[in-house]
């Protein structure tokens, strides 16, 4: 097949909607909007909290977040692997193997993130809003629900940045969800998967969903950040 | 305003302040009776800002006391402390002029109907019922200075702090501002401001603390402390010779 005839193809099974194509597209949504919902759940709260309170060996957990932001995926999910093996510790669950699995190892990934960039922008609002908030008795952990909201432009970004993260990578996925077709196959891994068989149109067409997504995320934020200026003076 | 069981007079007994191990501001002491406009009054550097934090609870002495009338512990058991603040840089929410009040308000235990009556009073009473749905922050300077005040006035002060408050603002955002502090006087709030302005000191003062260098150099009745200092330090700022 030449390169034409493969982006022919490619477009007829985006465009055409195919029920398989579709599966694909929308386990990997789910699963990575599941695990940016769990890592914001978490994230968010613990992030401000970070940014609020004093504590020996702060500086230590800041760094190993910072430093986790980079963690590649196989390695984590390598971790929930042998966490969900039959022989791990949480093995008797049976979840290897499931989208349950390709959610748990896509938290750790995004929840770095989350709260790396969450202690930030906190820590941030706190230092400017600080006198004021004290003056009306929002102290400590009290002044958290203010300045989360007041944040929110900032961490709608911080959130989609985790979202990037998660729908991009295939490592974890891969391995704690083991690419099977129609159950735990998302997109990223149908790529691997069928550049490796050469079947070339639906790792393409699949590609271009990838990439107009990356791209939606992107405009999302940036039409965040504009109206957070706007807010923000 | 006067209620009941007032939290004045404030004493403050020989209130220290150290920072990183230098005295900031020396054990001074002095008494905020209910009424009049206080003026807080000296160089850049004088220990203003910091003795207006000790008032207002936002530092705690190193050393000495601040102590409000028996009113005020009635006070903190019921919702609000009595005493609000103002900074020198307006503080804005990233929110609208009527949620910046509304916030306050909440925090302060402030709820239901009595709070929309109390944001809706001081929208009126500040003149800014036609910015209420504005983002606070794209005011300008003054009428961001405004709602500054009008957010602590909803929180029903007996006595209002203001650091600095027209520092950064131009001379006819300064009159405003200084328009709204006597009607504030009038209204039977207590004020106690800082300032390094003298013409502003000499315009609003009833009364004034001079300080330098961390100490409660003099503490006068406006009149007579522009009339004839009696601090070597006094005449000099009052002479416009540079202090420091």
């Amino acid at each position: 097949m030449d390169v034409g005839a493969i982006f022919q193809a490619a477009f007829a099974l985006v465009v055409g909607l195919d029920p398989g194509f579709l599966g694909i597209v929308f386990l990997s949504l789910r699963v990575t909007l599941t695990a940016v919902l769990i890592a914001a759940l978490i994230g968010l709260p613990l992030g401000a909290a970070l940014a609020l309170a004093r504590f020996p060996g702060r500086a230590a957990i800041i760094v190993c977040l910072n430093a986790l932001m980079g963690l590649p995926p196989v390695v984590a999910g390598l971790a929930v692997f042998l966490l969900l093996s039959r022989s791990g510790p949480l093995g008797p669950l049976g979840l290897l193997f499931t989208p349950t699995a390709m959610i748990i190892a896509q938290v750790i990934l995004v929840l770095p993130i989350v709260i790396a960039l969450t202690r930030q922008v906190i820590e941030d609002l706190w230092s400017e809003y600080r006198d004021h908030l004290r003056s009306v008795g929002l102290d400590g952990l009290r002044a958290i629900p203010t300045l989360l909201f007041d944040g929110r432009f900032a961490l709608a970004t911080a959130l989609l940045a985790g979202f990037g993260r998660a729908s991009a990578e295939v490592g974890a996925v891969l391995i704690v969800g083991g690419n099977i077709a129609g159950y735990t196959r998302t997109m990223t891994t149908a790529i691997t998967l069928e550049t490796s068989k050469g079947d070339l149109p639906l790792a393409l067409g699949l590609g271009l969903v990838l990439l107009s997504l990356t791209l939606m995320i992107n405009a999302i934020a940036f039409g965040a950040s504009r109206i957070g200026a706007r807010y923000a003076g | 305003m006067l209620s009941v069981s007032s939290i004045l007079p404030l004493t403050v007994e020989a209130a220290a302040f150290f920072g990183d191990g230098k005295l900031l501001v020396a054990p001074n002491s002095f008494v905020i009776p209910a009424g009049g406009l206080t003026v807080l009054l000296g160089p850049n550097g004088a220990g203003k800002s910091l003795t207006l934090r000790l008032c207002h609870g936002l530092l705690t002495p190193s050393r000495g006391t601040v102590r409000w009338a028996a009113g005020a512990e009635a006070r903190a058991k019921g919702q609000r402390k009595g005493h609000a603040m103002v900074f020198q840089k307006p503080i804005m929410l990233r929110r609208s002029v009527e949620a910046n009040i509304t916030h306050a308000l909440a925090a302060a235990g402030s709820n239901g109907a009595e709070r929309k009556t109390r944001v809706t009073q001081a929208l009126q009473r500040f003149g800014l019922g036609e910015r209420a749905g504005q983002p606070a922050r794209l005011l300008s300077g003054g009428e961001q200075q405004r709602l500054a005040i009008a957010r602590a006035w909803a929180l029903r002060p007996e006595l209002l702090f203001l650091d600095e408050p027209t520092s950064q603002l131009d001379p006819a955002a300064t009159r405003q501002i200084e328009e709204l502090l006597s009607g504030l006087v009038a209204e039977g709030i207590t004020v106690m401001m800082s300032t390094h302005d003298l013409g502003q000191a000499r315009r609003l003062a009833d009364r004034v603390l001079f300080l330098h260098r961390g100490r409660l150099v003099e503490d006068a009745l406006a009149k007579d402390f522009f009339a004839g200092p009696h601090s070597a330090e006094a005449r000099a700022f009052l002479a416009g010779e540079l202090l420091w």
